[in-house]
Order: C-alpha cells, then sequence, then structure tokens
C-alpha cells in the first residue's frame, strides 16, 4: 500500500460525514448556551446588584478573551479537577459557556428593547416578576432576538472549528487527518471550506432576511 | 488536591509579555492592511461593472461563513501547490488581513451610505470650500459613524490573531504554547496568558472610548 493515498471520492465524503461532529457540538453548544444565556440575560437585568454584577463580568470576561485561550483553560482545568482529557467533554462545557456569554448579551439588549411602559403596565395589573417576564416582556424581546440569535449561531458552528486545536475529531481535524494521509492540502481544506460555507450560508441568508423584515415592521 | 505553581509562569513572563507585544503588532499591521483592502472593497461594491460587485460580494460571502482556522489552514497548506509559499507569520498576516478586509468592507459602506448628497451640496450653498466640505461633512460624520464598529472589530481581531498560533507563528498564544510545553504548568500558564488578553481587549477599548469622546463630541468642533 503507497504511504501517500490519493484524494478521492472516499476521502471526500469521510471529510463531509465528519460535519455531523460539528452539528452535534454545535447543537450541544447552542442548547447549553440558550439555557445559560436566558440566565445571564436575566440575571443582566434583574433589580439586585449582585447577580447584575456577576453576570456582567461573565459577559465581559468571555468577551475579552480568545475563544481559543477559553477552550484551553477548560481542557487543561478538567484534568486539574480530576475529570482527565476528554477533548468531547472539554469542548461540549467550553462552547456551552461562551455561548451562554454572547447569547445573555445579545438577549439583555433585546430585554432592555422592550419599551419600559409594558414593564410597568404589567406591574400595573399586578403580575410579579416571574409572571411579567414569563407573558409580557420576554415574547416580545423573543421576537426581536430571532435575527441576531440567528447570526451568532453562524459565530458558534464556525467557532467549534477550534476544538479541532484540542483533538476532537470534526470536521476541521478530519480535514487535518485526511490531509495527512493523502497531502493534497489544496483539495482537503477547499472541501472543508466548502461544507462549513454550505452550514453557515443558508443561516446567514435567513438572518439577514429576517433582520430586514424586522426592520421593515417596526419602521412604519 | 491539585497545587498551582506559578513559578514557571512567573519566570517566563517576559516571553509571554514579548508575545503579546508581538500580538499587538500583528493585529495593527492586519488592521491598516485590512482596512485599504476593506475601502477598496467598498468602492468596488458601488461600482457599475456588475462582475466585480459579483466578485467582491463572493468574496465577502465566503470569508465571513468559513472558519478562521479553515483559511489559515488553506492558506499556509493549501496555497504552496499554486506557488505561493509563505512563512508562517505571512500566512498568519496575509489571512487576518483578508479576514478583516471582509468584515471592514461592510462597515466602511455602512460608513459611505451615511452621508446624504443633500449634506455636501448644503456645504457648497454655505460657501465651503471642497477641502473643508471633504473635511467637515464627509468624512468627520463617516469616521463617528464607523469607529464604534471598527473599533470592536479590531478587538475581535486581536481575540482571533490567537489561533494563528495553529500553524506556529509568532505570537501570544504561541509563546503560551512554547512556555506550556516547557513546564507542563497548563492550566496555570494558560490562566496568565487568558489575561493578559483580557487586559490588553480592556485596555484597548477604553484607549478607543476615550479618543471617541475627544473627537467626536457634538456638536461637532473644530
Amino acid at each position: 500500500m503507497p504511504l501517500i493515498r490519493a484524494f478521492g471520492p472516499n476521502e471526500f465524503w469521510i471529510i463531509v460525514l465528519a460535519a455531523q461532529w460539528t452539528i452535534a457540538l454545535s447543537v450541544i453548544a447552542f442548547a447549553g448556551g440558550g439555557l445559560g444565556g436566558l440566565f445571564i440575560a436575566l440575571a443582566r437585568v434583574s433589580d439586585a446588584k449582585w447577580p447584575r454584577r456577576i453576570a456582567t463580568w461573565f459577559i465581559r470576561l468571555f468577551q475579552g478573551t480568545p475563544l481559543l485561550m477559553q477552550l484551553f483553560l477548560v481542557f487543561f482545568g478538567l484534568n486539574i479537577f480530576g475529570l482527565g482529557i476528554n477533548p468531547w467533554f472539554a469542548a461540549a462545557i467550553a462552547f456551552t459557556l461562551h455561548a451562554s456569554a454572547f447569547l445573555g448579551e445579545i438577549w439583555r439588549g433585546c430585554i432592555e428593547a422592550v419599551p419600559p411602559g409594558q414593564r410597568e403596565a404589567a406591574t400595573a395589573l399586578g403580575l410579579r416578576y416571574f409572571n411579567r417576564m414569563r407573558y409580557i416582556i420576554l415574547p416580545q424581546a423573543s421576537k426581536i432576538a430571532v435575527a441576531p440569535t440567528v447570526g451568532f449561531l453562524v459565530q458558534l458552528i464556525k467557532g467549534t472549528s477550534l476544538a479541532a486545536i484540542i483533538g476532537f475529531t470534526e470536521l476541521t481535524r478530519q480535514g487535518q487527518i485526511i490531509n495527512n494521509a493523502t497531502f493534497s492540502p489544496f483539495l482537503v481544506f477547499s472541501t472543508v471550506a466548502a461544507v462549513y460555507f454550505v452550514l453557515c450560508w443558508p443561516l446567514s441568508l435567513l438572518a439577514g432576511r429576517m433582520e430586514k423584515k424586522f426592520s421593515r415592521a417596526t419602521t412604519r | 488536591m491539585y497545587k498551582f505553581n506559578f513559578e514557571p509562569v512567573i519566570a517566563g513572563l517576559d516571553k509571554l509579555l514579548y508575545g503579546a507585544v508581538l500580538t499587538i503588532q500583528l493585529s495593527v499591521a492586519a488592521m491598516i492592511l485590512g482596512l485599504i483592502v476593506s475601502i477598496v472593497c467598498a468602492a468596488a461594491k458601488t461600482s457599475n461593472v456588475a462582475p466585480l460587485r459579483w466578485v467582491i460580494n463572493a468574496y465577502i460571502e465566503i470569508i465571513r461563513n468559513t472558519p478562521f482556522l479553515v483559511q489559515i489552514f488553506f492558506i499556509f497548506f493549501g496555497l504552496p501547490s499554486l506557488g505561493l509559499r509563505l512563512t508562517p507569520n505571512g500566512a498568519a498576516l496575509l489571512a487576518l488581513v483578508i479576514n478583516f478586509g471582509a468584515y471592514g468592507t461592510e462597515i466602511i459602506r455602512a460608513g459611505i451610505e451615511s452621508i446624504q448628497k443633500g449634506q455636501m451640496e448644503a456645504g457648497t450653498a454655505l460657501g465651503l470650500s471642497k477641502l473643508q466640505i471633504f473635511r467637515y461633512i464627509v468624512m468627520k460624520p463617516a469616521l463617528r459613524t464607523v469607529y464604534p464598529s471598527l473599533t470592536s472589530q479590531f478587538i475581535y481581531l486581536m481575540l482571533t490573531s490567537s489561533v494563528v498560533s495553529a500553524i506556529s507563528a509568532d505570537d501570544l498564544a504561541a509563546a503560551g504554547n512554547d512556555l506550556q510545553s516547557a513546564t507542563f504548568a497548563s492550566f496555570e500558564v494558560y490562566i496568565v496568558v487568558t489575561l493578559i488578553y483580557l487586559a490588553m481587549s480592556v485596555g484597548f477599548s477604553l484607549i478607543f472610548s476615550a479618543i471617541e469622546k475627544a473627537a467626536f463630541k457634538y456638536p461637532l468642533s473644530r
């Protein structure tokens, strides 16, 4: 068997199929980050001082440091706490925290964009915090939030490529592995880029279209 | 229980700080060159030649919808087969410029579009010279419009530049990797490296907002 094999349809499909791990990681991070982000956003707009402060610093920390370093810290940090070196686990936790901070900040903006009169009216009607959020504020905020949230999902999918650096075999890492075997980097990384493009472009278009539709609806 | 050991990190702090200087140099160089690319592309986007507009749009969409790590792998590993062989540092700079250019084009275009033709006509009617019109009516408001997005894009660029360590270009993250493999104090090294990045991004955003307050206050002062 030759040491370097050719880049054929087989190799192409191995790369394309590796997208499932990119998608899986993105879905986990998006679901976890959605939950965490809602929590952060609510803490960020809370009337209590400490939740607000902690949420502000959490967001600042994740927006002010490179995603790669966040990934490294979780990866090596888990080892310190005796949880062993596990790229899957580390990547899932790191991207969940990252997404929580970014979605928290995006959704904070959306909650604050709901006119203050809505909150005052709800309070006047006797609704307490939970019901006010559940029935009045969040349904209106979520409409504003859809477009930027889809936009962030694109960021997140692209970001998961960094998991390749800690040895998690997703799309980019699979590309590196195939490149080491075939040594045709031009074809391999074009294919990898094309798969990411196919995943991200429709979402970008969707986000752009929703943003336009929304701004038309609100400028009337 | 794990015992934190920051001694080797403190011993290697000079290397990390030198890495931080390299990161700033790389980011500033990429920003300046990327801005030139952005201005050219923004001008080309408004051109009457349709194929030119398609090429620019394709460039923007491709860069914005693929990961930076893949872009840099493509440039560093893929381009040599087309005869363009780059050093890791060269590939890092090229990748950052290409990446920034795609985001910068949209920002610059928004700045250009923010100036309405009537404002320039009003300037002429007030008897301002061409240079005065350009300086006070076109340049200053356009800069003020793009300034916040441009500066936050710079900080984003600086944070993204950590990825160039993956092709072992010289920067702060790479200095961290070197120190990590020499000392095995992985967690401690990356905590310090992360804090340096945080200090840089907080520092830059403070400087940028101070400049914004001084340069773009209302009403426009001379």
